[in-house]
Order: C-alpha cells, then structure tokens, then sequence
C-alpha cells in the first residue's frame, strides 16, 4: 500500500498508477476498468459528459422518471439521491449533479432482472440541479430536481 | 481490504432489494492536505457490480462525486431467499474487493 503510493506521488498522470497496478499483478490488462468512461467522467459540462457517454445531450423530460433528493442538503459532500422510472427495459440510469466540476456523478447500466430504482449519495459542489438520465429502449429521457447546498462537497 | 464491504439483500414481494455499504474514501482529487498544501490524489472507486447466483444484475461506473463510504440501494425480480448475492469494486489505484451475502 505504502509503497503503491509512493510510486503514484512520482507519477504525474492518474494512467502511470494504473500501470503499476497492472505491474505489480494487481489486475490483469483486461480487467483494467475497460468500460469506464473516463472522458464522460471527466468531461467539464453536462452536455460534454452526456456527448461522451450517450452520443447524445438530448434528453427529453420524462414525468415517468422521479428524482428524489432534499430540498436543501445542509453538507454537500453528503447529498441522498434516489432515482424511480416506471419506464420499461431501462438500459441505464446516469445521475449528473450539473454544477459538479465533472458533472456526471454515477452511471448504472441495468439488466433486464434489474428494477428501474437506484438509491445512493453523492457529493455537490454547490446548489444545482441532479438530473437523471434514464436510457430504456434505446431512447434517452430525463428528470430533475434543484437541490440547495449550503457547505459544498467537492474541495475545500 | 477485506471486508470494506457490507451487504444485505431481502426479499420485498417478488423483488430482491439489495442495500450495500461500502467503506472508502472517495478522494476526489481536488482536496488539499490541510497541513502541507498539497493536492491530495483522487483515490475512488470506479466500478462496481453486483451479480445474482453468478449472474450479472447491475454494473456501474462511478466518478469521484459518489460520497465518502458510499450506500447504494437498488432491487431486481427473479430471486428467491437463500440465493446468493456478490457485490464488488474497483477503485482507481487498482485496489478491489468484494462481499458475498445470502438473500433473507
């Protein structure tokens, strides 16, 4: 572990600590996250994270999606957010804090056993809106709610 | 890093909710360490899945806004009590781990 981050300290990209991963025999190459969609996650606005990790940053408003969040979080770095869609054959759900440096928050791609629920906590930089972007057959829908921030989450 | 995981899954009607926490730090790397100033690096999980008797029922991909120790709580039809349920992450350093639990 010590030593892990001793070599992470020295290397100055993210992607020089995976090697050393891969290296020390931590994770085989495929293994090594894939499918995780570091631009998307990267990506500074909701329409550059929805292009990277849709194709697409249209997503019509759904009143088939319901987000549930605090009207105003007193601590930012600890946001509940829960997401139901009674839509069917849900692909994907994607939770986007729109204000968030890197606003996509979390991506969970369904299979077809799995309900159209998904219920965890997030961080928030500032008061913004958390979207939900629900991809069910093939069709990208979404859902907001504005959440107040009083002590932000992100930094600091 | 064993058990950073905890993990229960019950039967609600015909669907199982699952209901997970898991203990990690969640660095999003723009933090700094109070004492030296330095950036602390971003350290967070980035993948996890959770899987029904060998069989995939959720994967996601999460980036560093997924609060410190983070819950997540999602449900899925087609299981009964007794049957297994595996949960495991991913984070960024390479770092892994998982957690099974029976479906009461």
């Amino acid at each position: 572990m010590n030593m892990k981050r001793r070599v992470f300290l020295k290397g100055t990209l993210a992607s020089s600590a995976v090697a050393v991963a891969v290296g020390a025999g931590l994770l085989s190459p495929r293994q090594v996250l894939a499918a995780w969609p570091k631009a998307a996650f990267e990506a500074k606005s909701v329409n550059d994270a929805m292009n990277s990790m849709f194709n697409s940053d249209l997503a019509p408003a759904s009143d088939a999606i319901k987000v549930e969040a605090p009207d105003i979080a007193e601590n930012g770095a600890v946001v509940p957010v829960t997401i139901e869609t009674s839509l069917k054959n849900v692909e994907s759900i994607s939770i986007i804090a729109e204000k968030n440096q890197t606003p996509l928050v979390a991506s969970f791609n369904m299979t077809p056993k799995t309900e159209g629920y998904i219920s965890t906590r997030i961080k928030m930089g500032q008061t913004s809106n958390v979207i939900a972007v629900v991809k069910a057959d093939g069709k990208l829908y979404s859902a907001r709610k504005e959440v107040k921030v009083t002590i932000g989450g992100c930094g600091g | 890093m064993a058990n950073s995981i905890k993990i229960r899954a019950r039967m609600k009607g015909a669907s199982c909710e699952v209901k997970a926490l898991i203990k990690h730090k969640m660095e999003t790397g723009l933090r700094k360490d109070k004492k030296t100033g330095k950036v602390i690096p971003a350290h967070f999980i980035q993948e996890v899945s959770c899987e029904h008797n060998g069989g995939s029922v959720l994967t996601a991909n999460w980036g560093t806004a997924v609060s410190t120790n983070p819950y997540l709580s999602f449900s899925f039809s087609g299981a009964k009590k007794g049957d297994t349920i595996k949960l495991s992450w991913v984070d960024n350093m390479g770092e892994s781990d998982s957690a099974e639990a029976q479906i009461k």
